[in-house]
């Protein structure tokens, strides 16, 4: 590898190390920070080829922000370029992480502690709940994809069916939609004729 | 097989199957953590609030810290590096094919389904946790706040986690 190659493989790395550092609330409250850098301050990629990262990033299984490192990284310079981004992106949770693991039986047993869990566990449950009604919002619903909704509820709450099945189903479902929509067109098109 | 082996495979499942990434991986993480026993659910959402306070993705997050409870150091590398692994097979992958994938009806058509899929399934990580969290009226109390204000009010979820944490301590 030459010198001004391993250059640019740390800028990119210590780049994606700082969004990694001061982003709190993770996956779209990123967006903005990795933009201001990545577009911004290093002129990596234009405006355009950002937006389609955010969208590659929602095709894609994962945590946006890993996805959007690994996405640009890959970009900039190649599979080095990605795992770069990624371990740097990713660094700063895993050593802040690791420090509160292996301290938390300590304080995790202190009486203040405990009462002061007691109070964040159900803002923790409002939270997810807010995010749910708040990703509800960007949705076109038809009454096929509110169906689709309850019987994802009912079927993981109440049948206890893992989250997997529920995925594969969602995309098999979105494809058989897909299929007989068109075959549908197709008889009216061809009716027409 | 070895722990550090389902450690991966676990989390490899989590990356593989987690759309919508945050929250919506919630709910895959909690199935696993049951599957195999390894964290009570409160533990759980004390992790889940601890990666909200902290910086980085919830999924890196968890991974490291159940990884290192289940096999210290090298279950905290393995569950991460499980967990990002798909993450990377795939937008590498797709990297090459973008221009289609993003035209493709199939790929939409699939993604449709997907979007309420994980609205329900971050619906239902926050029932299940709502009923090992809301023991009492004062929990309801609090979350009902806690959601008002993030309807209603620009506050920061890092701070209202602090203002629920202080209100526990005073309540409790």
């Amino acid at each position: 590898m030459t010198d001004t190659k391993f250059r640019e493989l740390f800028k990119i790395f210590i780049t994606f190390f700082k969004i990694g550092l001061f982003t709190f609330g993770g996956g779209f409250a990123m967006i903005p920070i990795i933009e201001k850098e990545v577009v911004e301050k290093h002129g990596w990629v234009d405006k355009d080829k950002f937006l389609d990262t955010i969208s590659i990033t929602q095709t894609v299984p994962g945590a946006v922000a890993i996805n959007m490192a690994i996405f640009l990284g890959y970009n900039l310079l190649g599979f080095f370029g990605a795992l770069a981004a990624a371990i740097g992106v990713a660094l700063p949770s895993f050593i802040i992480i690791l420090l509160i693991a292996v301290s938390f039986n300590q304080f995790s047993n202190n009486q203040i502690v405990q009462s002061a869990f007691m109070g964040i566990r159900p803002a923790v449950v409002a939270l997810i709940a807010y995010a749910g009604y708040k990703l509800s919002g960007n949705i076109d619903w038809s009454s096929l994809l509110v169906i689709f909704l309850v019987v994802t509820l009912v079927g993981r709450i109440i049948l206890g069916i893992s989250p997997i099945y529920i995925i594969l189903a969602a995309g098999i479902t979105g494809l058989a939609v897909n299929y007989f929509s068109e075959r549908k067109m197709d008889k009216q098109n061809n009716g027409e004729v | 097989m070895p722990l550090l082996m389902q450690l991966f495979l676990s989390f490899f499942k989590i990356g593989l199957f987690g759309f919508g990434g945050g929250y919506a991986m919630v709910s895959l993480i909690q199935d696993e953590l049951t599957f195999h026993g390894w964290l009570s659910m409160k533990t759980f959402v004390d992790i889940i609030a601890i990666a909200e306070m902290t910086p980085g993705p919830i999924a890196i997050n968890s991974g490291t810290f159940v990884g290192y409870k289940v096999l210290s150091f090298l279950g905290a590398i393995s569950a991460t590096v499980g967990v990002v692994a798909p993450s990377f097979i795939l937008v590498i992958t797709l990297a090459h094919f973008f221009e289609k994938v993003k035209e493709s009806p199939y790929v939409n058509a699939m993604l449709d389904f997907l979007r309420p899929a994980v609205i329900g399934l971050i619906l239902a990580a926050a029932i299940s946790f709502g009923e090992s969290s809301l023991v009492d009226w004062k929990g309801f109390l609090i979350a009902g706040g806690v959601f008002l204000a993030m309807l209603k009010t620009k506050i920061s979820p890092i701070l209202l986690i602090v203002i629920a944490g202080a209100v526990g301590i005073i309540l409790y």
